[in-house]
């Protein structure tokens, strides 16, 4: 694409902390999101990505800490929506409304004309419905009618609340395209989830959060590379496969009828199997991948014990994942 | 500020509540015009009784006025609806991500009442002439439409029911969940204040007191009121009826600033 390259600012959150009563929904949050980059803002559910994002947007004030939309707070933008483009899982729509007439309502704010909310409608695949009440519309059609509304006024920044709920896979799919392609454009996006699969094809970023607070932030390979490989084996003769674990000054237990190899990979066991000549019944990766990653890093959230610190080589600890 | 207020009108404009909300007042003063167009001349017909009689100006004055003091729960409604509606379906949360600064927001909504609530009262007091003068006139002592009195009564219900669609917005404000609003709004119409405004009427201590209740207030500004009329209570000078109008304004709008406009939205 000869794209257009646009100046966009980054969000910046430093500190944030909101406290309700004894809860602290979020607790001294700090992160940057940067321009040109996907970034996905992942946590279970409760984990405080819609109140975070609530205080970014100047609907919900901070206890403490600061969110800023590059170098001032969201509501102090004069037009704050031809800055940052926001859908938020909460945000309604008058059933009685027309799709249409939802876009033209917020459309003076923006400062866009009414053909500009025909032509957003045509890009979010709605423009059928343009005329038909809300109330009428699918939980998908709603996600595109929420995204059309941020991108009234052709903001720099998108900040975007759980967009593929309610979308098919082919939404999703759409959706990826659209966000990869306005990354592309020098765009700000944050994309908040509670499923990391549904948008880890989409994201270059990530930014995880349990129980309000953060458990970790990289590039997604830095997060991929958290995963640690496994390989599960069973021989006739453990003997000499526990004298080659020795060797190669391996890790492993006794797991189910043969033996768990862990931080290594079926590929490197297989090689040192072979060349000792140690006969192998079984040979399977056992590894943890991304999403058991994530997991490990948002787990104990039910319970509010403290997100182990993950080390390389330790099994994941999937057992307390609910 | 100019985009917010374009931003309120076409909140109106693009459901359907205020046309039903309008037809509705349009029916019913049309109603009251025609029937107590018919008992005012009927009473002031018969006034052997010592009771005061609604005769002459006066009673084209009652009749006239009943576009605030019978039809004001149409234009109340509607200014809360205006308010309400937004927290009833969460458009608030879009509201103020386009508009964050939230004074204004309030005053964007109290702004856009005005015009709504002119556009009530023309209808309101279009429909009580065209309902009510011809029975002045056919059975009553006329019409009184050049007298210069009643003229301002006309003009009066205009204005009056603009803010009594503002008293509304700022009700809604302060009580943001839409069912409640409604039912206070109609129990305090429809039976309290009423039964207040009679009763403190005929304390002769405390009937000062009732024109200064919302709707005492709002007949006061108006320069008539059925319930003065029939002896329950004196007005208040037009300009003190306005004074204590906007008060009440003041109040629930400074209470709705304090309360719900300070307070986190999802």
């Amino acid at each position: 694409m000869v794209g257009r390259v646009i100046a966009a600012p980054s969000l910046t959150v430093q500190g944030l902390t909101k406290v309700y009563g004894p809860l602290r929904a979020v607790d001294d949050l700090s992160f940057e999101v940067r321009p040109g980059a996907v970034t996905g803002f992942l946590g279970p559910n409760g984990a405080g990505k819609t109140t975070t994002l609530r205080m970014l947007l100047g609907l919900a004030r901070a206890s403490s800490g600061t969110a800023l939309v590059g170098d001032r707070p969201y509501v102090d933008h004069p037009t704050p929506t031809r800055v940052v483009g926001a859908a938020l899982e909460a945000t309604g729509f008058h059933p009685g409304r027309t799709g249409l007439g939802h876009l033209r309502v917020y459309a003076p704010q923006a400062g866009v004309p009414d053909s500009r909310c025909h032509e957003l409608l045509e890009l979010v695949g709605i423009a059928d419905a343009a005329n038909r009440r809300v109330g009428n519309y699918s939980m998908g059609m709603r996600q595109r009618l929420g995204l059309a509304t941020a991108l009234l006024g052709d903001p720099p920044c998108l900040v975007l609340d759980e967009p593929t709920n309610g979308l098919d896979p082919e939404g999703i799919r759409w959706l990826r395209t659209l966000l990869r392609h306005f990354a592309g454009e020098g765009r700000t996006v944050l994309v908040s989830s509670h499923l990391l699969g549904e948008v880890q094809n989409t994201v270059d970023d990530v930014v995880v959060i349990a129980r309000g607070r953060l458990v970790h932030a990289s590039s997604l390979a830095g997060m991929a590379d958290l995963a640690s490989p496994a390989t599960y084996v069973v021989t006739p003769s453990p003997d000499a496969l526990a004298e080659l674990v020795r060797q190669h000054g391996w890790n492993a237990q006794p797991h189910e009828h043969g033996t768990m190899i862990d931080g290594v990979g079926t590929a490197e066991v297989g090689a040192a199997a072979f060349a000792a000549g140690v006969e192998l019944h079984q040979l399977t990766p056992q590894g943890t991948d991304l999403e058991d990653v994530f997991f490990r890093l948002t787990s104990g959230s039910a319970d509010g014990a403290p997100a182990e610190t993950p080390t390389a080589g330790a099994p994941a600890n999937l057992g307390s994942v609910r | 500020m100019k985009a917010a207020l374009r931003s309120e009108f076409r909140k109106l404009f693009s459901t359907r509540i205020w046309w039903i909300l309008l037809v509705g007042m349009v029916g019913y003063l049309g109603f009251i015009g025609v029937t107590f167009g018919f008992s005012i001349t009927a009473s002031s017909t018969t006034t052997d009784s010592g009771s005061p009689a609604l005769g002459g100006a006066e009673a084209a004055k009652a009749l006239y006025g009943f576009v605030s003091s019978i039809g004001y729960v149409f234009p109340l409604v509607i200014g809360s609806l205006m308010v309400t509606t937004e927290f009833r379906h969460k458009t608030i949360t879009q509201t103020l991500l386009a508009e964050p600064r939230r004074g204004v927001f309030l005053a964007a909504k109290l702004l856009a009442s005005v015009p709504v609530g002119i556009l009530f009262g023309l209808a309101g007091t279009a429909t009580i002439v065209a309902a009510g003068a011809p029975v002045l006139a056919i059975s009553g002592d006329g019409a009184y439409l050049s007298d210069p009195d009643v003229l301002l009564v006309l003009l009066f219900d205009v204005v009056v029911t603009a803010l009594w669609a503002v008293l509304g917005a700022s009700f809604g404000l302060l009580v943001t969940q839409q069912v409640a609003a409604i039912v206070l709004i109609l129990a305090f119409t429809q039976f309290v204040e009423p039964v207040a405004r009679v009763v403190l009427g005929s304390i002769d201590s405390l009937a000062g007191l009732a024109s200064y209740l919302p709707g005492g207030a709002a007949d006061s500004l108006v320069g008539a009121s059925f319930f003065a009329e029939l002896g329950t209570g004196d007005l208040l000078p037009r300009w003190g009826g306005a004074l204590v109008f906007l008060g009440y304004i003041a109040v629930f709008a400074t209470l709705g600033r304090l309360t719900t406009l300070r307070r986190d939205v999802g």
